[in-house]
């Protein structure tokens, strides 16, 4: 390579490698997209099953409560 | 999970902006290398994602330090943060480098001691999270994973100086006197222009991933928490 006289044409390597420089960093960027869109959902998703077993334990003490009342 | 902070809006978009213009110094700007022809070009990327990574992987150790004497959970979320983006820029810095090799060596890859210890560090921290899978107590999982990249940590000096060190085909462009290597050049003026905003881009780039995926990973915590306390 050192007793050339002309410059190689390595135009393609060139683009390969930027091309796979965005191609890794874009792959990246989705990941990180998808793992926060779907924790976003995951944390939906508990919430309303929180908000559903907390409104199930305030039915279940109105229930409760006049037998309560009654034995006393 | 907290709304997304406007700076961080706005790195996301300065990193896009500086992640073009790098590449445009480096294509239209820098003066094509004689010897090797265009393919120089990709030396710009390559070393500025290694600046990162390794910088990336020594800060990690210096985590693992911190997370070990507080035992906040925190710290190990922020150096899992920082392993993960360091292995994609390190992982870019690998496939550049090989692609740059195969003109100017003829080779694809070869086992040259620069080479070969960017290969082991690679794979260290890609074990890194194999060994976290592995683990479901999250204080277990954050000890030996602050005991693990401690002792990973070494591999980035040793990489960074292994061009210094022994024999090897790889150039030292900067303040590099090897005469066994293939491939070495001297930066014009242009060249350092692109080669010094490559560095400045991939800088901001790894800090604004770096700060998206302390956020995810506060959002897996969070998740986390919440499964625990749903169980009881």
């Amino acid at each position: 390579m050192f007793f050339q006289e002309v410059t190689p044409d390595t135009s393609s390597y060139m683009i390969a490698g930027f091309a796979i420089t965005f191609l890794v960093l874009a792959a990246y960027v989705a990941s990180l997209y998808l793992r926060d869109r779907n924790l976003k959902q995951d944390i939906d998703t508990l919430t309303e099953l929180q908000k559903a077993a907390e409104a199930e334990n305030l039915k279940m003490d109105k229930k409760r409560a006049p037998k309560k009342n009654a034995e006393k | 999970m907290n709304k997304k902070p406007l700076a961080l809006k706005i790195l996301d978009l300065v990193s896009i902006v500086l992640l073009i213009a790098a590449t445009y110094l480096s294509i239209f700007v820098a003066p094509m290398e004689r010897v090797m022809g265009n393919v120089q070009r990709v030396f710009y990327f390559h070393v500025g994602t290694a600046w990162v990574a390794l910088i990336g992987f020594i800060f990690t150790a210096a985590l693992s330090v911190i997370y070990l004497a507080t035992k906040n959970l925190k710290w190990d979320r922020i150096q899992v943060a920082a392993v993960e983006v360091s292995v994609v820029f390190f992982l870019i810095t690998i496939i550049l480098g090989s692609i740059w090799a195969r003109p100017a060596w003829n080779t694809w890859w070869t086992w040259d001691p620069r080479l070969t210890t960017a290969a082991v560090v690679e794979l260290v921290y890609i074990a890194y999270f194999m060994l976290r899978q592995g683990l479901d107590d999250p204080n277990k999982r954050a000890n030996f994973s602050a005991v693990y990249a401690l002792i990973g940590g070494l591999s980035a000096p040793i990489t960074f100086f292994s061009i210094r060190l022994f024999r090897t085909i790889h150039p030292v462009v900067i303040a590099g006197t090897n005469a066994e290597a293939e491939g070495s050049f001297s930066m014009s003026g242009g060249m350092l222009q692109a080669f010094f905003f490559a560095l400045f881009a991939f800088t901001v780039i790894f800090i604004d991933l770096f700060w998206n995926r302390i956020r995810l990973g506060e959002a897996q915590a969070k998740v986390e928490e919440m499964k625990i306390n749903a169980a009881y």
